[in-house]
């Protein structure tokens, strides 16, 4: 029973360190809504799986990936709003998956699993497979994070200071997709956006600087899955939405404090 | 013998969605020389510096830029996320890592004092040295300014005019800014660049003053109107462009 608990705080706390310093950089770009798209079409990739029966884990984030590298190539199309175009793909990649997985006759699938997450049923294989995608995204953004830090901050400034900034944002798509489809098993597809904004958001108040944001919002979305965890131990409540509620009570908490920027 | 030019743009031409935003435009320019492209909303000026600056590509045309040009940029105004917690030492950190260099850089535009401070919590006079200081860190041989003084106050456009001149006399580089201060164009400046798609007219201040296109396009009574620009700033975020027709000059 412990072995369970085990697995999920480190699943939990692997998924947290991401997503503190990723939803920094998605909040600041105002990527919410990106997120969403790439978290519904999860659900895509999760029907692909069963189909080609893949590990659903890869299969989803190479479904992530596609997605994300159709949406970067897609901003250039100037006949249809960005926002709007993000609905689109959000909603299609949504329902396509949802009829896809309505054709498999698959008894074992455990919907709401994905939909809102399943962080008690994570395996042995799982987990590794989850710190393998963890531990790459989580290299690549130690190793980007300045470049990444200056294209958010003033995108035209970095260009002509040499930095590729195409090429890093279709990196920082790239490595929201794979936060996506790690973060499915924790929180599953509809609370996914949750885990990159929330806590980013929660600590934005009181961070000085960049790396001090990314810092304090891994701190906040650890703690969120802590009492997440504690919720569904001991009052048997679902993991995943109470990893969710945790880390928007950290919210709400946080907007009491003082703030960096009035002061 | 005549300066080989930093950087030399050759009838470019740009067009987007079948309206021509830019046509058959050429200018140069030449060590410490001072270049201002001025002319009324819409006249592609801050397209024209996005072209030199290699941000966007024009469909016809060529661009040499000499092989040492370093070239320090400021852009029209900074539009940062106020959702992101930076100090101003942090955005400067961002072109360059030395801390020698940027104590540098913000002793020359005089806003030692704010090294510490965020970003989101200084005046636009004290944001416009901000990103001037950022334009010095790489060093420049070649500084562009797009509307540097925009959301300043009277006082301080003066002082940020005086800067700019006096880092081009104390670091020897070459300036091409956009501006819409007539006054400080003509009295600064060692070419204008009178742009409305296309080249109206160029040379000198006082020559560019008295070509007919120039005067069809800022106004008969220009010499009044210069005067009149400096009292007159209500225009100044929405309707600059076209500054000197939108007043009835009586006369």
């Amino acid at each position: 029973m412990i072995d369970i608990l085990f697995n999920a705080l480190i699943a939990g706390l692997l998924v947290a360190s991401l997503c503190g310093p990723l939803g920094a950089l998605v909040t600041w770009q105002r990527m919410a809504y990106y997120g969403d798209t790439l978290a519904h079409s999860a659900l895509l990739g999760l029907a692909l799986g069963l189909t080609l029966q893949a590990n659903l884990q890869y299969s989803v984030l190479l479904t992530c990936m596609i997605i994300a590298s159709a949406l970067f190539a897609l901003q250039w199309w100037r006949d249809i709003a960005l926002d709007s175009l993000l609905g689109i793909l959000s909603h299609s990649s949504l329902a396509l998956g949802l009829v896809c997985l309505s054709f498999l006759d698959n008894q074992q699938l455990d919907l709401n699993g994905f939909l809102f997450g399943d962080l008690l049923a994570i395996a042995k294989e799982d987990l590794i497979n989850l710190a393998v995608i963890c531990g790459i995204v989580m290299a690549l953004l130690f190793r980007y994070w300045p470049a990444l830090v200056a294209v958010t901050a003033h995108a035209e400034l970095a260009e002509i200071e040499g930095l590729p900034v195409k090429r890093l944002r279709l990196l920082l798509m790239l490595m929201v997709a794979a936060t996506v489809a790690v973060a499915m098993k924790i929180v599953g597809v509809l609370l996914i956006t949750a885990m990159l904004i929330i806590p980013a958001s929660a600590v934005g108040r009181f961070a000085r600087s960049p790396e001090q944001a990314a810092l304090l919002a891994i701190i906040c979305g650890a703690i969120a899955v802590m009492s997440g965890l504690a919720g569904a131990w001991y009052w048997d409540t679902p993991a995943g939405p109470s990893i969710v509620l945790g880390a928007g009570c950290l919210f709400v908490l946080g907007q009491l404090g003082p703030s960096y920027r009035r002061d | 013998m005549i300066d080989s030019p930093l950087i030399k743009l050759d009838h470019i031409s740009l067009k987007r969605q079948q309206q021509s935003l830019l046509s058959d435009v050429s200018l140069s320019l030449i060590p410490r020389q001072i270049m201002t492209i001025i002319g009324p909303n819409g006249a592609g000026k801050s397209t024209l510096i996005k072209i030199a600056l290699g941000l966007i590509k024009p469909d016809s045309g060529s661009i040499f830029r000499q092989a040492n040009l370093r070239i320090g940029y400021m852009p029209q105004r900074l539009t940062l996320n106020p959702l992101m917690p930076l100090s101003v030492e942090r955005f400067l950190t961002m072109a360059s890592p030395s801390k020698q260099n940027i104590a540098n850089a913000l002793e020359l535009t005089g806003i030692s004092h704010l090294r510490k401070r965020p970003l989101h919590n200084i005046s636009g006079g004290e944001t416009q040295r901000v990103l001037l200081s950022r334009a010095l860190l790489s060093d420049p041989n070649l500084l562009v300014l797009d509307e540097p003084a925009q959301g300043v106050d009277i006082s301080g456009q003066t002082e940020l005019y005086e800067l700019i001149n006096y880092l081009r006399d104390t670091l020897g580089c070459a300036v091409l800014m956009v501006s819409h201060d007539l006054h400080w164009v003509m009295a600064q400046t060692d070419t204008v660049i009178c742009l409305n798609q296309h080249v109206c007219c160029h040379g000198h201040p006082e020559h560019v003053s008295n070509d007919p296109a120039y005067l069809s396009l800022f106004g008969r009574r220009h010499a009044e109107a210069v005067a009149l620009y400096q009292h007159d700033h209500d225009h100044q975020h929405d309707i600059h462009g076209d500054v000197v027709c939108e007043h009835r000059h009586h006369d």
